[in-house]
């Protein structure tokens, strides 16, 4: 019996090791070699090993490099604009009172939706002649003549992270909402006693219990915010001219539109860099995981 | 003691405002496209916009499903979903079984494994994933899809998985087993049951991200007859004349399911995801 059993664990994980191996350990090596190779879906016959070409030709692409500036932008002010109202959301929704179910049903619920419906329910809202929005401006006399929410230079990328708020919030709320409920209530009496404000509450009660969280959220939305496309990709496909173009999109554009799979898999290895370095220094500048907490 | 009472309630109706203008924020974008939905074309357009439909209507719907093709994106969605679905509760309930239940070398190393794996750009992996599935004529094929997805939401839930199986005392089964119970019958009667509550946690989970998921089955499926909801919706936002009609009477399509699903995790979502599932 005892024998027998000590195959058990290897023998129950042996289908999603050969599943990760197949799609996910196998193809991270794929990107790696392809990136050093001309491959194009189109041109099959051109396909050959053109060593650093790909990643020479990035660096002189103004395309790149804009996109790198779109990324962090889009990067940083969803990760903050997120963290902020989420944990705003989450203080409020973590007291006992009154329809407090519904409202935390009603406030999570973007969270659970697709970014496709996301961008059309926001698509609905920003286009200029069917769109709400024009309409609900002009009637508060903030604008006088209708915007083309997405088409313009200097609106789009601005209702693309306002679409995207909309459907992060509610990620940060939860999280910071389960990891609040586990601080012990008699902290934040023994706070009250001391004379600590609201302010003093959450800095020296709250803030010690979420911090891990709090960490591992925002890493984890930065990474997803960082790769996400699909909002982006149907409101505005990455224009008008680019202004919305991030790394993500540029690589599904160049994959998808283009064809281009040794391009797209050079940005693809960069992009992987990219994320790396932020993942490995944000870990290290927070102190994340000392006390054993993986 | 008065003023006390006075802040309080201050403090109050000042919650219950941001609370009434966030669910507003919230709920707006859902009721402009349904009350979109149930306007007749000529009214969408017109101006001024109204804010509730002169002439109800369900042609909207009537249409989407019929000549729309979202009966089919439909049906090809719950397909896709459901199957992945059932893949990634069997095989995230073995990992989290043998991760709770058994200590053996390369345990550690599994667990980073999975750790891992939740860092890997989705975008990245979509060049080498249509080469393999290029390779394996998979291409415009459902099965594609199935196996992306549960490749993809394995190692969340099997750490999910682990959490549950670990809070269920392991002497339950052992007492089955020295009654006679093989290990498979003990784990089947007794440790299934209890449970449940997770299986369906893990199932809502991951039905709704299949359901949602749109990158890879834009990629992937090409055919109109093949698509799942999310493409189909965002092939038609990209046409040239669009039916706003019929493209919001999609999305409520679309919306039905995950709101079923979400109204039954969201409850346990806070109370059981968010610190049992990161700590793994």
């Amino acid at each position: 019996m005892r024998k027998k059993s000590r195959y058990i664990p290897y023998l129950l994980m042996m289908p999603t090791l050969a599943l990760l191996c197949w799609l996910l350990i196998y193809p991270v090596g794929n990107v790696f070699f392809t990136s050093f190779r001309q491959e194009m879906l189109n041109r099959p016959k051109q396909n050959a090993f053109i060593g650093m070409d790909n990643y020479i030709r990035i660096f002189s692409d103004p395309v790149f490099w804009e996109a790198l500036w779109n990324s962090f932008r889009w990067v940083v002010s969803e990760v903050l604009l997120q963290m902020v109202f989420g944990l705003g959301l989450a203080l409020i929704l973590k007291e006992r009172f009154r329809g407090c179910g519904i409202f935390r049903a009603i406030l999570f619920l973007p969270w659970a939706l697709s970014g496709v419906l996301v961008s059309l329910l926001w698509a609905m809202m920003y286009y200029e002649n069917v769109g709400v929005l024009n309409d609900l401006l002009q009637k508060l006399g903030i604008i006088s003549k209708a915007v083309a929410w997405t088409g313009n230079k200097n609106t789009a990328f601005w209702s693309l992270v306002i679409a995207e708020l909309w459907r992060g919030i509610p990620f940060f709320s939860i999280m910071l909402l389960a990891s609040l409920q586990t601080v012990p209530e008699e902290l934040y009496e023994a706070c009250r006693a001391d004379g600590g404000g609201a302010l003093a509450r959450l800095r020296y009660v709250s803030f010690p219990y979420i911090k891990e969280t709090l960490v591992l959220t925002t890493l984890l939305r930065t990474i997803w915010e960082f790769n996400s496309v699909d909002l982006i990709l149907n409101l505005t496909g990455g224009g008008p001219v680019h202004k919305t173009t991030t790394l993500a999109v540029y690589l599904a554009n160049t994959a998808r539109r283009d064809g281009n799979f040794g391009y797209g898999s050079a940005l693809a290895v960069i992009s992987f860099m990219i994320l790396l370095v932020l993942a490995a220094s944000y870990l290290k500048l927070s102190g994340f995981g000392k006390e054993d907490s993986l | 003691m008065r003023s006390y009472l006075n802040r309080k309630k201050r403090v109050q109706t000042f919650m219950y405002l941001v609370l009434i203008l966030a669910a507003v924020w919230t709920l707006f974008p859902f009721y402009w496209t349904f009350v979109t939905s149930l306007k007749e074309s000529a009214e969408i357009g017109a101006k001024p916009i109204s804010y509730w439909p002169r002439l109800l209507t369900v042609e909207n719907y009537v249409q989407a499903w019929k000549t729309g093709g979202f009966s089919g994106y439909f049906r090809n969605s719950l397909k896709v979903a459901l199957i992945s679905t059932f893949f990634t509760v069997m095989l995230s309930a073995m990992d989290g079984y043998a991760l709770a239940r058994f200590q053996f070398k390369g345990k550690t190393f599994f667990l980073l494994l999975l750790l891992c794996t939740q860092f890997f750009p989705t975008a990245m992996l979509i060049i080498p994933l249509f080469k393999i599935y290029n390779g394996a004529h998979l291409i415009n094929n459902h099965w594609s899809l199935i196996l992306t997805y549960t490749v993809f939401h394995i190692p969340f839930n099997a750490a999910l998985m682990r959490s549950f199986i670990s809070g269920i005392s392991p002497s339950l089964e052992e007492a089955a087993m020295v009654d006679g119970c093989g290990r498979f019958q003990a784990v089947i009667h007794v440790l299934f049951p209890l449970l449940l509550p997770g299986i369906a946690a893990v199932a809502a989970y991951s039905f709704i991200s299949c359901w949602n998921e749109y990158l890879y089955a834009l990629m992937f499926v090409s055919s109109d007859s093949k698509y799942t909801i999310p493409v189909g919706l965002s092939m038609t936002i990209g046409e040239y004349s669009i039916n706003y009609g019929q493209l919001c009477a999609g999305s409520m399509i679309a919306l039905i399911p995950i709101i079923l699903l979400f109204m039954y995790v969201q409850k346990y979502m806070v109370s059981g995801l968010g610190a049992g599932a990161i700590k793994g």
